[in-house]
């Protein structure tokens, strides 16, 4: 046996643990939490419009991501933008799940979960914090979100708050469309704008 | 700009091969504790590593100290043997490493064999063949975590191997040399691996 057989030899003698592994990592997250270190906790849930990233800090819910948007690149911005120190928890995000599960049920019309604003800041803070304000069920233009806003004339950062809405579903950005009545962009691509209004339509 | 990975990615990427080396260093056993313990203490201080930093090698290194650590927490509750290590060492010789009731040659238990030689090695081998051949760092890095020249690691790496050989005949080493059966090549025994001392958790 040459020294190559022997590498293999061993690494046949020590193979992967897969089940151990995943036992190993869930408990690798409890005594993260349990130490304050884990700066973000994260989970992928399916819903209707397609797998959700949720991703939660201390503080409360941070980020609510499409598919559409690169899961991983998320995570990385997440990375680069709060702290490195990520890892897949499901546990913190219980509430936030069972509130977006309830939401796509047609059963909640409001969220009553703690959020962390960090990732947006003046004007577009100031927009996102008046989205909540428009019903659920009900729509509103970007001008009267400007309006809202105390900046009529702002009715582009409007729409660039929410293109870059941290929260979508949660804080509702869905709910403003063009004044003429169509759509407007989303995050989460058009289909899924509208299978939200969809939605909060036959529910409201 | 893009910095670090999520440290999620880290675990993704090292855990396995940092589950394997624990293994070999310490046994099934206390394997899990030591894995969790380098994580944990990596998840800590991932913040500060140097971008750029090699990041296996990194993990080795907590995962090294955190096996001595385990080892020498296994020694302080273990009741005294008569038995005592080959090396006097921090980390190899930890009591009841010898399975008693092992049993003697058999193609299927070979790998158990292999992993129980590696782990009764006298630490340096045992340490240098994990870490070079297991975890697949350079010897300039073994180096760097065991003390020494990487020539130094080089060798112990060597004697480790050239033990390990003899106390696992392998192929063309003539007496009891285990059948290489089809089925080896690629699956391994359905039943579940014995630990080969004390109680898993």
């Amino acid at each position: 046996m040459n020294a190559d057989d022997m590498a293999g030899a061993l690494a046949q003698a020590f193979p992967g643990h897969p089940d151990q592994l995943s036992q190993l990592r869930t408990r690798l997250a409890d005594a993260a939490q349990q130490d304050g270190v884990l700066d973000v906790a994260y989970r992928v849930i399916d819903s209707p419009v397609g797998p959700l990233l949720l991703a939660a800090t201390d503080q409360g819910l941070i980020r609510v991501a499409f598919a559409l948007e690169g899961h991983d690149a998320v995570l990385q911005s997440l990375a680069d933008k709060v702290s490195p120190r990520i890892l897949s928890a499901p546990g913190r995000l219980d509430a936030a799940t069972r509130e977006i599960d309830e939401y796509f049920a047609g059963r909640r019309h409001t969220f009553g979960l703690p959020l962390d604003w960090r990732l947006s800041a003046g004007f577009r803070r100031t927009v996102l914090g008046h989205l909540p304000e428009i019903g659920y069920g009900h729509t509103a233009s970007y001008a009267a979100v400007a309006q809202l806003s105390g900046s009529p004339k702002a009715v582009r950062a409007v729409g660039t708050a929410c293109a870059t809405n941290p929260l979508p579903v949660v804080v509702p950005c869905h709910r403003v469309i063009r004044a003429d009545g169509s759509m407007g962009g989303y995050r989460g691509g058009p289909e899924a704008k509208r299978t939200l209004l969809t939605l909060e339509e036959a529910a409201a | 700009m893009t910095g670090k990975p999520p440290f999620e990615s880290v675990v993704s990427a090292h855990g396995s091969t940092v589950l394997r080396v624990c293994r070999a260093i310490l046994g099934p056993a206390d394997a899990d504790d030591a894995w969790s313990e380098t994580f944990l203490s990596a998840l800590k201080a991932y913040p500060d590593l140097p971008a750029g930093a090699n990041v296996e090698a990194w993990l080795v290194t907590i995962a090294h100290r955190k096996a001595i650590d385990v080892t020498r927490a296994a020694a302080r509750r273990a009741i005294p043997v008569a038995e005592t290590p080959e090396t006097p060492s921090t980390v190899s010789g930890a009591p009841g490493s010898q399975a008693p009731d092992r049993p003697a040659g058999g193609g299927l238990v070979a790998d158990d064999d292999l992993a129980d030689a590696l782990t009764r090695l006298p630490a340096k081998q045992k340490q240098a063949v994990a870490y070079h051949y297991l975890a697949g760092l350079p010897y300039a890095d073994v180096a760097a975590i065991l003390g020494g020249t990487a020539e130094a690691a080089r060798r112990a790496a060597a004697d480790g191997i050239a033990r390990l050989r003899r106390s696992y005949p392998g192929a063309g080493a003539g007496r009891a040399a285990p059948p290489r059966t089809p089925g080896r090549a690629t699956g391994r025994p359905a039943a579940p691996r014995t630990a080969s001392k004390g109680a898993s958790p």
